[in-house]
């Protein structure tokens, strides 16, 4: 058979070796600045400057590692081993340049707009609409030429690994597409499509399945190449790997409503979520028996080669966490777990250890392998693993220990029936803890810092190699396919990939349809009082957004005694029909705010904004002085009305006009109240608008007091 | 919770590709041999140019 001469391009996984490392650095360094933030609040320096608060570096800290760290750290991969595995090189060289300073691209805009602010307030979806588009380009790109290399492969198995990066693009594309529905409002200002609930269940259901997808899916097909390779045997059972990958997919899109237990979603959802998040665990563990199990008789190789001492912790982080989530979709677990640092110590044990020390150890085999030398020091490598295992275990156990002594702590109840602790008691305990994680999130930068002095000595003692050589016989064009040749003819050639393409288009096209005439007779409310915000609590809304509040402080009270007691009548449903976006929140390191509404004085906020400490001692929260400087953005008024009616919110026709008069007056109405208690400030100014929303939270629903 | 409709329409469109997909596998002869694939990925061509710039 006539063998065909190839080369494999090194230089574009190279590119997006550097970029992973360059922004898991950055991305973790901003963790521990977040981390140190909530133990000493003066770190968040919002005397001088609004940007760096605990609110809008959080958003900067998961999106960079998320999509700039494991992203490229996928591409990496990708980049490398597609190649490799089907006996091709890239399909189209400009596609991957233009997808690699593509994405870097995106990056930089992410950590810019979102330090400046502009956010929908989703979590991990944090970004606006031009960059969403953006990411919708640059990931089509990114498909193209995946399949292009596919389509042109001279290998016609397609090993399991590309099947993962497969149901990864397809799946993070419809996720991106349909979580990102916005009405746009201005350039850098949009308003999710969705409200309430509705928009609570596309988010999760899109939070989730980023992990799965993002997080998760294109790590294990890394894992499927990059453990084999490394160990240098196959991997223990390829049919298991492959019943791995089969009954993962279908599993992991119906397990999104766990994140929303006890929550105003309709139990029926709930239940849902919790049952195919048990059924998870099958292939999960199938998935990290089969990994660890390629080692079995090398053990003697993990001893010495710092790479598979990477993968074999990552592996059974892997096993731990999804071991652990599961557990945590379990109602009675998840009513400890929702809201603590539980959820935070699960997500990095993933994120830490899964994605974290597989990225660590793919880069020790493939940096030597691409500059053709040998790892510098693979004692300095050794003391990586040591450190970042130790920076874990740092990290995660404060985290659990917290979890629990804040648990419960908020349910005790003195023998008169009284809550035993206020909430600031609580943020008290456990800031000490926040302390020891933040020392663990720094131990495990010190590692990558280790890490990256390491492969810049194995890089310089080298010769990069730019392109390698390789030949394979051509695909036999004319395979006969068994039986069912309808699927062959279909999917073998070219046609497929326009197939693919044109169901995205159309797919696209039906949803932008669909979900207009879906979701704005649903806005109909269900309950009679609740109202649309009125101009002014619609700013304020816009500002807490701004602001990223959600990332410390939930808008959900569970019907729990304990909930119930200390924040007041549960949330029902009906209460959110105009919330677009929700901001249920997912994590209380501040108290809960869904009936936070005339529980306080305005005056009580005011000043509670400007020094958190002067209301509540001992609190962490960040001041926010640049409220009482910038005034409310009244330009926007007009069109933030005109965009809510477009989505169904009843305002009356023709209210944009005098949207800003009926603002004004309420503001006047504050600033007045205000004066009362002797504080002086101007009517248009932000906090009026904040104090105005917040007073507004969860006050639709008239209660009669219980005795 | 009509948004339940959307979800469903986009979850089983994906659940139904890849069941495409998986059946196109089976049928393309993908996994008649589950032995060698897993082999096969351990030998590179060692041939490798440092094309120097």
């Amino acid at each position: 058979m006539n063998q065909e001469k190839f080369y494999y391009d090194n230089k574009i996984p190279r590119l997006f070796a550097i970029a992973c490392i360059f922004w898991g650095t950055v991305g973790m360094l901003l963790g521990v600045i977040a981390a140190f933030q909530l133990a000493f609040p003066v770190l968040n320096f919002s005397e001088y400057m609004p940007y760096l608060t605990f609110g809008r570096l959080r958003p900067v800290h998961t999106n960079a590692v998320i999509f700039a760290f494991v992203g490229n750290g996928i591409f990496t991969a990708v980049y490398y081993a597609i190649p490799r595995l089907l006996k091709t090189p890239m399909w189209n060289r400009a596609l991957s340049l233009i997808h690699f300073w593509g994405w870097q691209f995106i990056i930089v805009c992410a950590a810019v707009t979102l330090l400046m602010g502009y956010t929908t307030g989703k979590e991990y979806a944090e970004l606006e609409w031009p960059i969403d588009i953006l990411i919708t380009i640059i990931w089509v790109v990114f498909g193209i030429n995946m399949f292009g290399t596919i389509f042109t492969r001279r290998e016609r198995h397609l090993y399991v690994a590309i099947w993962f990066f497969i149901a990864s693009w397809v799946t993070v594309a419809m996720l991106h597409i349909v979580n990102s529905f916005e009405i746009p409002v201005s350039f850098m200002k949009s308003y999710s499509w969705y409200a309430g609930v509705q928009d609570a269940l596309v988010q999760w259901w899109y939070g989730h399945n980023a992990v799965a997808f993002f997080l998760t899916t294109p790590y294990l097909g890394l894992m499927y190449y990059f453990l084999p390779k490394a160990a240098d045997r196959p991997v223990y059972s390829y049919r298991l790997s492959i019943v791995h990958f089969w009954s993962l997919i279908f599993l992991y899109i119906w397990a999104g409503p766990h994140h929303l237990l006890y929550t105003a979603l309709p139990d029926w959802a709930q239940s849902v979520g919790t049952a195919f998040s048990i059924m998870l665990i099958l292939p999960s563990w199938g998935g990290m028996l089969n990994g660890l199990f390629t080692l079995r008789g090398a053990w003697d190789k993990v001893r010495e080669d710092p790479v598979l001492k990477f993968f074999v912790v990552a592996v059974t982080c892997y096993g731990m966490s999804t071991f652990e989530g599961p557990m945590l979709s379990l109602k009675n677990v998840n009513a400890i777990s929702h809201y603590s640092d539980w959820t935070v110590a699960h997500v990095h044990i993933g994120a830490l250890g899964w994605n974290g020390f597989m990225t660590f150890g793919m880069m020790y085999w493939l940096i030597p392998k691409l500059f053709n030398a040998k790892l510098y020091s693979r004692k300095l490598a050794s003391a990586h693993f040591w450190i970042g295992t130790l920076g874990i275990l740092l990290y995660a156990i404060p985290m659990y220990w917290s979890a629990f002594r804040s648990y419960f702590m908020m349910k005790a109840f003195t023998p008169s029936g009284q809550l035993e602790y206020e909430f600031i008691d609580v943020v008290q305990t456990v800031v000490p803890f926040y302390v020891i994680r933040a020392v663990g999130g720094t131990i495990f930068l010190i590692g990558v810092f280790l890490m990256i002095y390491n492969l810049i000595k194995t890089a310089q003692s080298g010769d990069f190699v730019e392109s390698e050589e390789a030949s394979a016989a051509p695909l036999v064009k004319e395979y006969t396919a068994p039986k069912n040749s309808i699927w062959h003819s279909l999917i073998e050639r070219k046609p497929l990939l326009l197939l693919v393409l044109s169901l995205i288009v159309v797919g696209i096209g039906g949803l932008v349809e669909l979900i207009p005439t879906f979701l704005v007779k649903e806005n109909i409310p269900t309950i009679a009082s609740v109202k649309p915000y009125t101009p002014l609590e619609l700013q304020g809304r816009d500002i807490y957004i701004r602001e990223g509040c959600y990332n410390c402080h939930s808008q959900m009270i569970r019907p729990f005694r304990y909930e119930v007691t200390r924040y007041g009548e549960y949330s029902k449903a009906g209460e959110f029909v105009y919330d677009h976006p929700f901001q249920w929140g997912s994590k209380r390191t501040g108290p809960d705010l869904a009936r936070i509404g005339k529980k306080y004085g305005d005056s009580w906020h005011f000043n509670h904004m400007l020094e958190p400490t002067s209301m509540a001692p001992g609190s962490i929260m960040p001041s926010y002085p640049s409220m009482y400087e910038n005034t409310i953005d009244k330009v926007s008024t007009n069109s933030k009305i005109h965009a809510m009616r477009k989505m169904g919110v009843p305002y009356p026709d023709g209210y944009e006009a005098i949207a800003n008069q009926d603002l004004e007056k309420q503001a006047m109405q504050i600033t007045k109240g205000l004066k009362e208690n002797k504080i002086e400030i101007a009517s248009d100014k932000e906090i009026i608008a904040l104090i105005a929303y917040l007073q507004r939270i969860g006050t639709d629903i008239k209660l009669e007091p219980k005795k | 919770m009509s948004v339940i409709i959307i979800l469903l329409l986009v979850s089983i469109s994906i659940a139904g590709g890849f069941l495409i997909a998986f059946f196109w596998s089976v049928n393309d002869g993908q996994y008649d041999d589950d032995t060698s694939p897993a082999q096969r990925i351990l030998f590179d061509n060692k041939k490798i140019n440092t094309n120097k710039k």
